[in-house]
């Protein structure tokens, strides 16, 4: 018999703490695939962030360090100055990266730190219980915007991509869903070029993936896919911000 | 080998390099700039690197990453600094990562002054990071210590795999002392087995972590990091006791204070009057068994200090309500002259004489 679809060995078989239809799950997996398939887990270093992904450390199949809330690019700033060949990323949702963090993650791509980024915007605070993001949409209701996001009072959803593309030593910026097959396919693609521009010296980058919170955003996994699509993408729009030459 | 004159600062970062110290992340603060601005210009000819960051939590969280990945690591501040490092600190402390971290402190609160003061005492000692966690704190008193301790420091910190502070004041900092580069004591370490170094396909992954969501799992790492504080208290006790026989009062000073303090003893024991005094050289642990060294002949203590009083808690705990603890202290930067000290033993001397 052929097996046509194993388990990577880019994560350890552990069930994950994930709600039921959170996507951070699939985020998880792609990431696991493209360090398998570029040889890269024995030197992989990843950085866990705070957030819903705080347990990454224990799914990678790979040496995992624990950052404080929002300071992940700065640690892996740390691990990738000593070791100059390991494959160092940091795996980071929208309210540790964009707000907390967001010195941080702006003067990580500043420097042009040769580390690769996973951003997971589900748009909400998840683990604390459903607070407002930086990313949260206008009109997106959340536990500290119950009557939805006033653009006069918290201003418009931060473009994180869009922001950071601006910055020259951010060499590759792509953003992402997972909300469908064939979306999750480019989105693996969009991973593996940023860890490949990543081992090829060129700088900083990163993937930004839509991704969903079914459970503070009180819908059903497949509504929350339908969400996503629905609300995210006009605002987030995919794409490619940044590639360099010659890893295109 | 001959003797070298140095500024403090540079005299710090000197001696970490030759302690090994092969990466330092910083962000500029007066009155410590030479210590990076020296790293900047070094560090790269040992094959380490040098990193300004862009704010001292960046800092100290690259100083976490990069312990984390088994190296040799550095940071420097000055008291505000300080204070956004504390995040950081109690992180390394919990996950028990070694570093050295060096406090050129300057008269507080708030952004305070730029002159030197010892008001961060508490902030070194008892830390302002959240949790149960304690720093081994140096406190030199002359650059040669300085030179001494901070090349000592990276081997007791990675013993220990915890942060060790040196702490000094702008003074010590700043000023420029003829100084030898001695070789350090050296301890029987293990190898960095536990560092995130990359698995090479060979060992199961590695994880630096300070998280435990299961409570019990948390107290028992608490208490096992008591342990080796315990330890800590027990075999890294450091202090200089000076001219305390027949002492009428001991005076407990640190570092730069400590200097001045001598003077006036000096100046006192002219007019009859024996003084002496207790430095600590750890901070923490702190020397409690100094005191029970003092003489019968003492009536008095004095704690002297560059603050309105951090280091008299301890003091009193030490001295176990056996003598009256005076205190006298300048702070915001001034630093108290012999002069000011010599009033004060007789003024505590006062009724007797
Ligand atoms: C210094 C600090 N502040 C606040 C928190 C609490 N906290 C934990 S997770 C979190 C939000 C995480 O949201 P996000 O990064 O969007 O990840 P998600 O949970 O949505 O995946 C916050 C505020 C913390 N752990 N540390
Ligand atoms: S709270 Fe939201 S982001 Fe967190 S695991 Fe559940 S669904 Fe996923």
């Amino acid at each position: 018999m052929t097996a046509v679809f194993e388990r990577t060995n880019g994560l350890k078989d552990l069930p994950t703490h994930y709600c039921p239809g959170c996507t951070h799950g699939i985020i998880h997996r792609l990431v696991g695939e493209v360090l398998e398939e570029l040889n890269l887990l024995g030197k992989a270093i990843g950085v866990a962030p705070v957030g819903c992904s705080v347990l990454a450390y224990d799914y990678f199949n790979c040496d995992m360090h624990e950052a404080a809330h929002g300071r992940a690019p700065a640690v892996a700033t740390g691990i990738k100055r000593v070791h100059k060949d390991a494959a160092v990323f940091t795996y980071q949702g929208d309210g540790d990266l964009a707000s907390i963090g967001a010195a941080e993650i702006v003067h990580a791509a500043h420097r042009g730190e040769k580390i690769t980024t996973i951003f997971v915007n589900n748009a909400i605070y998840g683990m604390t219980g459903g607070q407002m993001a930086p990313t949260t949409l206008i009109g997106q209701k959340a536990t500290t915007a119950p009557f939805g996001r006033d653009k006069n009072h918290s201003g418009m959803p931060l473009r994180v991509s869009e922001m950071l593309a601006t910055i020259t030593g951010a060499v590759f910026v792509e953003r992402v869903s997972v909300d469908t097959p064939a979306n999750i396919r480019k989105a693996k693609k969009a991973i593996k070029k940023a860890f490949e521009v990543q081992m090829a010296g060129q700088g900083f980058g990163i993937v930004e993936v839509l991704s969903t919170c079914p459970t503070n955003w009180g819908l059903s996994p497949i509504e929350a896919l339908g969400w996503l699509r629905e609300n995210m993408i006009p605002y987030y729009p995919l794409g490619n911000f940044r590639t360099p030459q010659e890893v295109k | 080998m001959a003797k070298i004159l140095m500024k403090g600062n540079e005299a710090i970062a000197a001696a970490a390099i030759k302690g090994g110290c092969k990466f330092f992340f910083g962000y500029p603060i007066t009155p410590q700039n030479e210590l990076p601005e020296y790293m900047a210009r070094e560090l790269h000819k040992t094959g380490g690197c040098f990193v300004q960051a862009e704010s001292e939590v960046a800092a100290i969280n690259m100083v976490y990453g990069a312990a984390g990945a088994g190296a040799r690591v550095m940071t420097s501040s000055s008291s505000p600094g300080i204070a956004l490092k504390q995040e950081g600190i109690s992180y390394i402390a919990g996950a028990e990562l070694p570093c050295v971290i060096v406090n050129i402190s300057r008269g507080g609160p708030g952004l305070g002054g730029i002159q030197p003061a010892q008001a961060d005492y508490f902030q070194n000692t008892r830390g302002g990071g959240n949790g149960d966690y304690r720093l081994l704190v140096y406190a030199p008193a002359t650059l040669q210590e300085a030179v001494d301790l901070t090349m000592e420091a990276f081997d007791a910190a990675d013993y220990y795999r915890n942060p060790v502070v040196i702490s000094g004041d702008g003074m010590i900092g700043q000023m420029m002392e003829p100084i030898e580069f001695k070789e350090p004591k050296k301890r029987d370490l293990s190898p960095k087995d536990w560092a995130t170094d990359g698995t090479k396909g060979e060992r199961e992954p590695n994880i630096i972590n300070s998280l435990a969501l299961d409570p019990a799992e948390l107290e028992k790492h608490n208490i096992r990091l008591q342990e080796k504080y315990d330890l800590m208290e027990k075999n890294e006790v450091r202090y200089e006791a000076y001219n305390m026989e027949n002492a009428e009062v001991v005076i407990v000073a640190y570092g730069t204070t400590s200097r001045v303090v001598k003077n006036a003893i000096a100046a006192l024991k002219e007019e009859g009057i024996n003084v002496g005094l207790i430095r600590p050289i750890t901070l923490w642990p702190y020397p409690m068994k100094a005191f029970d060294q003092i003489p019968h002949t003492t009536k008095a203590l004095l704690c002297v200090e560059m603050s309105m009083g951090q280091m008299i808690d301890d003091v009193k705990i030490a001295n176990k309500g056996r003598l009256p603890v005076h205190f006298y202290g300048r702070s915001g930067g001034m630093v108290p002259a012999p002069d000011e000290i010599v009033g004060k033993v007789k003024e505590i001397l006062g009724g007797e004489r």
